[in-house]
């Protein structure tokens, strides 16, 4: 039985362990709000505790004293939907690489350790409340050109489109992207360059996206400058702090493709 | 046949074959020109909402989609691992839409309708078209083609994959449609929205109450039909591999508005999920299935066996699924695998320092595949630690991401030592009851996807979940949804302002404030908590009279409690996940009430629904087709008050069987 | 808005701009360090004033030399730009930020790095390349830059601002080098490990030439 054994149990969620937590998190009533950093304190945390359980143990603190729990976005736990988005002790997602905050576990701490929690940072990316950002800007993206224009029924036969193994391997692992914004939040310049070309170069690697390469490469680019994202520097934190570890190869392959367009389309 | 007038599944006449072609021959349609004055509400945008939404509005229709995320492209669809199935047959071994679908209903224990599956297995081959056509990289072969594997409770190979992540690619290829449409202007997209109600004008659903989660504020959206795509209530467990915001809401809503629900009770619990590590545990994570495809499931043959699981000797160990079902082995449906697990853990077998796991055990895979790529590379006296190293490698190729996942979770490296797995709540078969059209028995009010009791029975098969969603939305509701739209056409713009709006309006806001002005002791989480035990305990993978009958009473009593003592903080006017969280706990209780009754009427076993009383001596499930072959639909009539209606199932096309899988 | 300045103005394209005239000046790095190093004859500046007095007076030199000048303002222009921009895309800092966990300081300082260089280029184009060009549009005779350095290197001020240029140089086009290519989209498999090497290779063996030059001077190895 996977479940708390007896109703006392229930108190005793988040008094496992023996680690004691200092946290300082940034909390923000509304988007107009200045915000600041709240202290507090955590005993008794376990090291199996994911980041965000270790933040369910917070809350519930939190309302036992009457205040506020802290807001912060969170869905699958699982590391696949890209709610999560903490900037913990100066890194997005945290110490480990190739996770996001929700697969990092309390393991990755130290007792008596402080710890700074931060929202993501970049003018394309508004604070809503405390830990929680806007990605709209991303979704604004993807509709620019992020897509195979192909209504419902239009498909032929799924095998008369044979396609390199290799290229559906570099597709797929550019697809991984799970829209999460490390990118942006670990850029010093705030630039979403490695999840634009993740969706560009998954299309461009397929045969099912040439026919709007160029529109798509122009689209995207032109949507994403408007968001107020910035410039690529190279400086690869992007790639470094991504839970799914896309390749920098894809910004590489974003330049092309839209220097190309930019430089053969007919679109004037 | 069905019990009540109102349970017409409108199951188009002729043969099972020319059914659903005949039908969408002959549905009426809605011209171009009035399709751009027909607004579609679609709520939810996983598999089902965002293909349907993406496609209506392809159509021509005007659609306004919702989804309480920060972006449609988070439901949680996208936590699929293993894949999608479809009745290609490109392995040329033996699959046909009738072996997918005669799969299906045997999978689902005889409990779903013929009908309905039959059609899910006849567009399931366009899903698949439909999927590369948007760009979704499934895995391939060398030679360009889509590669499949076989997946539990099948022996052909039909599931579609894209390595463990086939549902994050399924759902971004639908997402992407959906994006495009909505940059064409198309479809209005609303994030951050939760549904809180629907509203019926004149015995016809017009449209819902919508709260925007940022500012708080109530919206209404009027619209000529409103689909709920909104997935499954798993959720009531508190543990369960659902997302932390998946609920039962929407559908509840509906549910307390009129839409029957069909089968509460089934539920599904999957047999490969990492075990729970302590009392803080908030969700469970997932292996997916495909694993049993290489991984061999053991516990040792001594009861109490601490020892570490690599060094149980072969003699000691006990490979109980390959003993118990020698025709499937571990590839057993799951809900054979999961009552089986537990079978092993009740009896004292059990593994880890909560006895609460059994092995997944790749050691044998890992030598295999190293024997054979040494015999590939043309290497004849390859040393021990050399077959495993190459065999390490095409495991780690196979099932990399969720063995780091597992190490990540469990801080346990899997290719060491065996993983831990144990079953936990993953999907919920039942849901609100609809016909053949996906409309519920609310005229307008239309449900797909996990949110519907339709095509799984009281079991579903691996990776068919994904399936259902998508053919739901893609290639059912486009069509069906004229049989009613057509009569819509002179119907005009919904107006708001109706008083229907203006009264749900006023209720979903009182109880707002309700829920706020309590100012208990105790919070929505430990609410939920609560719940999960008493559902887990009493309703979970085992049930029997005398609990559920607890059961009752005790969520009875926690209805109370929380309606007494829950404690909200802050205020309406903001961003506040707490007052989401309440509302979406105060629905739990009551469905889990449901699930209760439900489970309590249905004196039999048939697919994830165990009742003891019920079994072989084998302690196999045993059916009771002659008094439970139905659909059981209940009708909400109040607090605690509900009517069982019974749509009888009826197989022209399949000899019913007790199934097997020795 | 022209579909050129259009590109050119789009955050790819400024980088684009940034990766073309830094690979300008990267070519005008060699050609500069090449006939510099002629004072390494230590010919008493024979070889190196031959040389010098051709890339003064070669008309297509001088004319190549007005793209030089374009180019160095382009490449500083844009980076302020882009300095900018980027700026503004991160209004509210972070409190905490362990930047080193994912990328190198120098990658993150180009444009630091080029306002020291920027800086230097200043001095340095004050000691001997407005001079000369004043005093050739104004008699039509060059200088004698030989003796011009001989002179100016005896300071030890100078020449330590001379090596901090060239060790700012370095920074600058460690990551430079390399980062020009992937602006161009220039990233395969098969060449970044030879990219990689000759930038490195590169950002070593240029500075230190440059630098090698007050250095010798000064220590009067070069006379």
């Amino acid at each position: 039985m996977p479940h708390l054994k007896v109703e006392s149990d229930i108190k005793n969620i988040g008094m496992e362990g023996n680690m004691s937590l200092s946290l300082k998190v940034w909390r923000q009533s509304d988007k107009d709000a200045a915000g600041g950093f709240e202290d507090y304190k955590l005993a008794h945390v376990s090291p199996d505790m994911s980041f965000l359980e270790m933040f369910d143990v917070l809350n519930e603190q939190l309302i036992e004293e009457g205040k506020e729990p802290v807001s912060f976005d969170h869905d699958c736990r699982e590391g696949i939907c890209g709610a999560c988005s903490m900037y913990i002790n100066g890194r997005p997602h945290g110490p480990l690489r190739g996770v996001t905050t929700c697969q990092l576990h309390m393991r990755s701490f130290k007792d008596g350790d402080t710890i700074v929690v931060e929202p993501w940072r970049a003018s394309a990316f508004p604070v809503i409340k405390d830990l929680v950002v806007d990605r709209d800007a991303f979704d604004r993206v993807i509709s620019a050109g992020g897509f195979v224009s192909v209504n419902t029924g239009n498909a032929q036969d799924a095998n008369s489109l044979p396609i390199a193994k290799e290229s559906a391997d570099d597709a797929f692992a550019a697809a991984a992207c799970i829209g999460c914004g490390a990118c942006v939040a670990a850029c010093k310049n705030a630039s979403a360059m490695l999840f634009v070309s993740a969706k560009i170069s998954q299309l461009a690697l397929l045969p099912q996206g040439q026919a709007e390469r160029s529109i798509r490469a122009e689209k995207m680019v032109a949507q994403m400058d408007a968001e107020g994202f910035g410039a690529c520097t190279n400086t690869g934190a992007c790639s470094a702090e991504c839970p799914k570890e896309i390749s920098l190869e894809n910004i590489a392959r974003l330049n092309r493709e839209y220097i190309g367009a930019k430089f053969s389309s007919s679109a004037v | 046949m069905a019990t009540s007038s109102r349970l017409d599944a409108k199951i188009p006449q002729g043969s099972l074959e020319s059914k659903w072609s005949k039908y969408r021959s002959s549905v009426p349609l809605v011209n171009p020109a009035n399709k751009r004055n027909l607004e579609i509400i679609v709520v939810g945008t996983g598999l089902a909402g965002a293909s349907a939404a993406a496609t209506l509005a392809e159509l021509g229709y005007k659609v306004k989609a919702f989804c309480f995320q920060d972006s449609p492209r988070r439901a949680h669809s996208i936590a699929a691992q293993g894949g999608i199935n479809a009745a290609k047959n490109y392995q040329n071994d033996g699959d046909s839409v009738y072996r997918l679908f005669y799969d299906t209903i045997k999978g689902g224990d005889y409990r779903a309708r013929e009908a309905n599956v039959h059609r899910l297995a006849e567009v399931s081959g366009n899903i698949i078209d439909q999927c590369v056509a948007a760009g979704v990289p499934f895995a391939r072969e060398y030679g360009g083609l889509l590669s499949n594997r076989s997946f539990g409770g099948t022996q052909v190979q039909r599931t579609f994959y894209a390595a463990g992540q086939t549902g994050q690619q399924l759902l971004l290829g639908a997402y992407s449609g959906l994006q495009r449409q909505v940059g064409m202007g198309t479809i209005k997209m609303y994030n951050r929205h939760e549904m809180l109600d629907i509203v019926n004008i004149d015995g016809k659903c017009r449209g819902i109450i919508a709260r925007n989660l940022i500012t708080g504020e109530l919206e209404r959206h009027g619209g000529h039909a409103v689909l709920l795509c909104t997935g499954g209530y798993g959720n009531v467990f508190y543990l369960s591999t659902n997302a932390m915001g998946s609920n039962v809401t929407a559908a509840w809503k509906a549910h307390k508005r009129g839409a029957f629900f069909g089968n509460p009770c089934f539920t599904q619990i999957h047999p490969t999920c990492i075990p729970v590590s302590g009392e803080h545990q908030s969700k469970l994570t997932l292996m997916s299935e495909s694993l049993r495809n290489d991984g061999r499931i053991w516990v040792p043959k001594k009861q109490n066996d601490n020892r570490p699981g690599n060094e149980i000797p072969e003699a000691e160990r006990d490979y109980y699924l390959e003993r118990r079902y020698p025709a499937f082995g571990n590839l057993v449906p799951r809900d054979i695998a999961s009552r089986a697990a537990k079978e092993r853990c009740d009896a004292g077998y059990g593994v880890g320092t909560s006895k609460l796991a059994v092995y997944l055990d790749f050691a044998a895979a890992v030598e295999r595949y190293g024997r054979g790529e040494a015999s590939k590379n043309n290497i004849h006296n390859a040393s021990d630690v050399d077959i495993i190293t190459w065999g390490k490698a095409v495991v780690k190729e196979k099932y990399g991401n969720l063995f780091d996942m597992y190490k990540q979770i469990t801080g346990e490296d899997p290719y060491e030592v065996p993983m831990r797995i144990y079953p936990a709540v993953h999907y919920t078969m039942g849901g609100l009851w609809v016909d053949y059209n996906l409309m519920t028995t609310v005229p307008g009010l239309y449900s797909l996807g996990e949110a519907n009791f339709s095509d799984h029975g009281a079991n579903r098969l691996g990776a068919s979940a994904l399936m259902q969603g998508l053919a739901d939305g893609y290639f059912v509701i486009p069509y069906t949804i004229g049989a009613y739209l057509a009569s819509e056409i002179r119907t005009g713009k919904i107006s708001t302002d109706h008083e229907a709006f203006v009264k749900a309006e006023t209720e979903v806001r009182e109880r707002i404030e309700t829920l706020l002005r309590i100012q208990g002791k105790t919070s929505p989480e430990l609410f939920h908590r609560r719940l999960g035990k008493i559902m887990w305990d009493k309703c979970g993978m085992a049930r029997n009279a005398e609990g559920l009958k607890e059961a009752i009473q005790e969520i009875r009593q926690l209805r109370k409690d929380f309606w007494s003592d829950v404690k909200v903080m802050g205020n309406a006017t903001y961003f506040n996940p707490e007052l989401d969280k309440a509302n979406r706990v105060a629905d739990f209780i009551e469905l889990g009430e449901l699930m209760c009754l439900d489970a309590l009427d249905r004196n039999e076993s048939c697919g994830g629904h165990f009742r003891e009383e019920y079994q072989t001596e084998e302690g196999e499930a045993l059916r009771d087709d002659e008094n439970y072959m139905y659909v059981s639909a209940w009708e909400h009539k109040g607090p605690e008050d509900w009517e069982l209606h019974k749509e009888e199932l009826v197989y022209e096309n399949i000899k019913i069987a007790q199934r097997s899988y020795k | 808005m022209s579909w050129f300045s259009q590109t050119l103005t789009s955050s790819i394209g400024k980088k684009l701009l940034m990766a073309l005239t830094g690979l300008f000046l990267i070519s005008f790095l060699v050609v500069h360090a090449t006939i510099n190093a002629m004072i390494f004859y230590n010919d008493g500046g024979e070889t190196f004033s031959h040389w010098g007095h051709f890339m003064g007076t070669n008309p297509i030199i001088r004319t190549l030399e007005i793209g030089l000048v374009a180019g160095f303002i382009l490449h500083i222009a844009d980076g302020l730009i882009l300095w900018k921009n980027n700026r503004e895309a991160r209004p509210v800092r972070y409190a905490v930020n362990n930047a080193s966990a994912n990328s190198t300081w120098y990658s993150r300082s180009m444009g630091l790095l080029g306002t020291l260089l920027l800086i230097f280029l200043v001095i340095h184009t004050a000691h001997f390349w407005i001079p000369n060009r004043s005093n050739q549009f104004a008699t039509g005779e060059e200088l004698n830059l030989y003796q011009m350095m001989l002179d100016i290197f005896q300071n030890p001020v100078i020449v330590l601002i001379y090596v901090l240029g060239c060790i700012s140089l370095f920074w600058h086009l460690l990551h430079g080098f390399k980062s020009a290519f992937q602006s161009l989209g220039l990233n395969h498999v098969k060449y970044n490990g030879a990219i990689s090497f000759v930038g490195t290779a590169f950002s070593i063996i240029v500075p230190i030439l440059f630098a090698l030059m007050p250095i010798s001077i000064y220590l009067g190895w070069v006379n």
